[in-house]
């Protein structure tokens, strides 16, 4: 019953010109950032016979790749998650959803996973980029693996945050405001924090990705992730529970 | 005594201070079509929602071929089928998909959807647009579509909120000959606030008025109770003048 409602979701994201939009520009904005970063180690490579122990072009290019998709996802989930839930409502859509029997966590869940497989996908586009890196050199491929895991954990918070917004309107440009802002809001909550222990890092989604990107996978980030996306998951089953008992 | 289908109970609702719906009761058999009649704002929707699921109830209890909604919605909510005021359709979708998408949310089994599918299509009439773009298609075939989702898992109970609202002469015939028709095999709840649409469909009406039940029996109780009124148009005008006199 998830399936099909998630497929729904993923159906209806692609029939409108905006996920194709979507992915094009993301691609384009990545391709053109991966290809200066290929450029640049290029230029730098030979003076690198002089160190003992040089970044790698993993490191040099792989790893702020990602860092930029994460920075690109953060721009592009409210434009995916804004409808999931709002416009359903403005339509009122949801009847067919409430009427029949099926759990609303069970609603919930098939949107939530409809939007991840359509992040999976721009992941998997990311992905695909840096494996193109075999054509002549060979990658570090323990780096690459905590990144996707590290993107991919980031996508899922965001996703279940910008459905959570979703559910809280019947106006899908609010949600993708509000979730736009709630994004940056946690994606910098840390930049104001002078001490290394302010609790201020451990809410920042972007000091959680940080050791994903350098390759580390720590299960207290790693938590923190999956806490973030059960917690607004909750939320929005929550949220459209009430709207059955107060209307 | 032929089965009961639906069984509400004392049904109530508020919306914060305000009672849309106070102490209404339904009986509904097999086979049978009941009209809700009613001025604008006399609590229909709400009921209805409330028999669909949708909206939880203040106080009462609603009984589905004997299964409690409040309690097993899963089980219940499989034997009914709802055409909310305003049909939840995807515009983005095609009939066929979206009927197949009806089907699978109402737990019709994978083997048994196409079948499905193509009998809801048949019995509304919409063999021919099958492959059309919801969004493209005339208003009336939209309202055809909303009635095929609601009957697409052959369910016991149909509720159809205001089925021939904005529709030609020609559709609202249509359309009353196929509610006449569900009767038949169904039992049909549907709410009006066009007169004779309810005498040439009904076999029974309910009238409210304010958020309550002001008369429930047949056509023959009506006239023998208000004997003076020679049709129905000034019966429902005198219920309704009593009721707010009372009140």
């Amino acid at each position: 019953m998830i399936f099909t409602i998630a497929a729904k979701e993923l159906k209806t994201l692609f029939s409108s010109p905006l996920a194709w939009i979507i992915l094009a520009v993301l691609e384009f904005i990545l391709a053109y950032f991966f290809l200066s970063q290929v450029d640049a180690f290029l230029a730098v490579q030979s003076q690198f016979t002089a160190f003992a122990n040089p970044p790698g072009l993993t490191e040099l290019v792989v790893a702020p790749l990602f860092g930029n998709a994460a920075m690109v996802l953060l721009m592009a989930v409210p434009l995916l998650s804004m409808r999931l839930i709002a416009e359903e409502r403005r339509n009122q859509t949801l009847a067919l959803f409430l009427s029949a029997p099926i759990t609303v966590t069970e609603i919930v869940l098939g949107k939530f996973l409809g939007l991840m497989a359509f992040l999976g996908l721009i992941v998997g586009l990311v992905v695909a980029m840096s494996l193109s890196l075999y054509a002549g050199a060979a990658i570090d491929l323990g780096l690459l693996a905590g990144n996707v895991l590290g993107l991919a954990l980031l996508a899922a918070s965001f996703a279940a945050l910008g459905l959570f917004i979703s559910s809280l309107t019947a106006h899908p440009i609010a949600a993708a405001v509000g979730s736009l802002g709630a994004f940056l809001g946690l994606w910098i909550v840390n930049l104001s924090a002078r001490e290394p222990d302010s609790w201020l890092h451990t809410l920042s989604l972007l000091k959680h990705f940080e050791s994903f990107n350098r390759g580390v996978i720590n299960t207290a980030d790693a938590a923190y992730f999956l806490l973030f996306t059960l917690l607004f998951l909750v939320l929005a089953v929550r949220r459209l529970d009430n709207q059955r008992l107060r209307g | 005594m032929p089965d009961i289908t639906l069984n509400a109970r004392a049904l109530s609702r508020n919306f914060g201070l305000r009672t849309a719906v106070r102490d209404v009761g339904f009986e509904l058999r097999q086979g049978e079509v009941l009209g809700l009649l009613g001025p604008n704002g006399a609590g229909k929707t709400t009921t209805l929602q409330m028999l669909a699921g949708c909206l939880a109830p203040t106080a009462g209890t609603i009984e589905i071929c004997g299964i409690d909604l409040l309690e097993q919605p899963r089980q219940a909510k499989a034997l009914l089928g709802y055409l909310p005021e305003t049909p939840p359709l995807y515009r983005e979708l095609t009939v066929d998909e979206y009927l197949r998408l009806a089907a699978r949310l109402r737990r019709v089994a994978k083997p048994a959807v196409a079948e499905a599918v193509e009998s809801a299509k048949r019995r509304c009439g919409l063999a021919e647009v099958g492959k059309r773009l919801i969004g493209n298609l005339s208003k009336g075939f939209q309202q055809r579509v909303g009635i095929a989702q609601a009957i697409v898992h052959n369910p016991r109970v149909v509720i159809l909120d205001e089925p021939t609202v904005g529709l030609d002469p020609i559709q609202i015939r249509e359309i009353r000959s196929l509610v006449r028709e569900l009767g038949r095999e169904h039992s049909v709840i549907l709410s009006t606030h066009i007169l004779p649409e309810v005498e040439s469909v009904c076999d029974r009406i309910q009238i409210m008025h304010l958020g309550q039940l002001v008369f429930s029996g047949d056509w023959e109780e009506l006239k023998q109770r208000h004997p003076a009124q020679s049709s129905l148009e000034e019966a429902f005008i005198q219920l309704t003048r009593q009721q707010e006199e009372s009140a």
